[in-house]
């Protein structure tokens, strides 16, 4: 009596055990053979160690001539227009030689630059203080230079608004939706709560185009690889004398200006 | 010695008929809407998708995991730069909500909100992603 129950113990034991393990063979048996997802970047994506920009200012003279660029890039990453100034999102717009160069200002500057509209932007700078500050990692630093949002991590603290030095982001006070004239379906708008500036067309950059700004410009303005000495942004910086916006921090920016 | 009978219960029908009432409405609600829950809804494919045949992924994965892949196209795409998608059958595709995803299910409305509803999921995608349809 006592051995047979003994037995039958064991047997089951060991007849439990065989069934609960053939689930777990079968799914370690199939694993290694169903073919996997691969991810990657676009064979069309153009690449660069540090993507940089010139702005030659001399082919720029009036507003109007700023106007195509600005308009392209609100147009197609659904900038929305508000009449109030404190709501304002910008991404590109024109500033004033004493608000765009206050370092550089000086006793009778000459008439040109005085009076002139200077096309600015984000600067996506080497050493990025609105990178150092974002306390979700939301603003990051990309392996190409471009300092670029994710506006899924952003909670609209705002530290990066008080870091940048050159006043390049945009807080969205209110749901921007209602106030853009053409929805573009390409790219997304952004949400109530959430800052925003330039992005490069990183957009643009994966699909092989260059910046839409750069190429409405007439050759005013000259984008590429500062990384690479023979590009044509560092042939343009070669024969040309450029200035930086306020240098003096350190922040490196990679826009240039020719004056 | 015997111990006394102290078995009897007092108020046996009041406490009866108390717990009855009790027992009636506590489950008030189970048999008030028995046979009245929402059916779940069926998504509606679309006819380019049901043209299509194939998602990126089988559909029971899809089902159940649309949204963990959905993150990792996010992540991979703002991210990492890396926007083109290579499904396991070897088709290619651009990791765009708006521009792939929408551009074969094309009745946001009938596809994902209905299940979203159904669920009370209130994904916020589309605070920033657009429907084309939508698109003014």
């Amino acid at each position: 009596m006592e051995s047979s129950k003994r037995r039958f113990l064991k047997i089951a034991g060991i007849a439990a055990l065989g069934l609960g393990a053939k689930p777990v063979l079968d799914v370690m048996a199939s694993s290694g053979e169903t073919a996997q997802p691969k991810i990657m970047t676009g064979e069309k994506a153009l690449s660069a160690k540090r993507w940089g920009m010139v702005i030659d200012t001399r082919k720029l003279q009036s507003e109007e001539d700023l106007k195509p660029m600005i308009e392209v890039c609100d147009k197609i990453h659904n900038i929305p227009k508000f009449e109030n100034k404190n709501h304002e999102i910008k991404w590109i717009w024109e500033e004033e030689f004493k608000h765009v160069f206050p370092m550089q200002q000086q006793d009778f500057l000459d008439d040109r630059l005085k009076h002139m509209a200077f096309l600015t932007l984000c600067n996506h700078c080497q050493n990025a203080p609105c990178v150092r500050v974002c306390p979700t990692k939301a603003t990051f630093s990309r392996e190409d230079g471009i300092v670029l949002m994710d506006f899924h991590r952003c909670i609209g603290c705002r530290f990066c608004m008080a870091a940048c030095p050159y006043g390049s982001r945009s807080f969205n006070f209110r749901d921007p939706r209602p106030f853009i004239e053409k929805t573009n379906p390409d790219f997304p708008t952004r949400t109530k709560g959430v800052v925003e500036k330039c992005n490069f067309c990183a957009e643009r950059l994966a699909v092989g185009k260059i910046p839409a700004c750069v190429e409405v410009s007439n050759g005013a303005l000259t984008f590429g690889d500062l990384d690479d000495p023979e590009s044509e942004v560092r042939q343009v910086l070669r024969n040309n004398y450029t200035i930086r916006r306020k240098p003096a921090l350190g922040t490196g920016p990679s826009v240039f200006y020719i004056v | 010695m015997k111990m006394p009978n102290n078995k009897k219960m007092y108020d046996k029908g009041k406490v009866a008929l108390g717990l009855c009432i009790f027992v009636v409405l506590i489950t008030f609600p189970f048999w008030f809407n028995l046979g009245k829950a929402a059916p779940a809804p069926e998504p509606k494919l679309s006819e380019k998708a049901i043209a299509a045949k194939e998602c990126i992924l089988p559909k029971p994965i899809m089902k159940y995991q649309h949204m963990q892949i959905l993150n990792e196209w996010r992540d991979t795409v703002v991210r990492e730069a890396k926007r083109i998608y290579v499904s396991p059958s070897g088709k290619e595709f651009n990791m765009s909500l708006s521009n792939t995803c929408l551009d074969c299910h094309t009745e946001k409305a009938e596809f994902c909100d209905t299940c979203h509803n159904y669920a009370s999921v209130v994904p916020y995608c589309w605070d920033c992603h657009i429907d084309p349809k939508e698109a003014k």
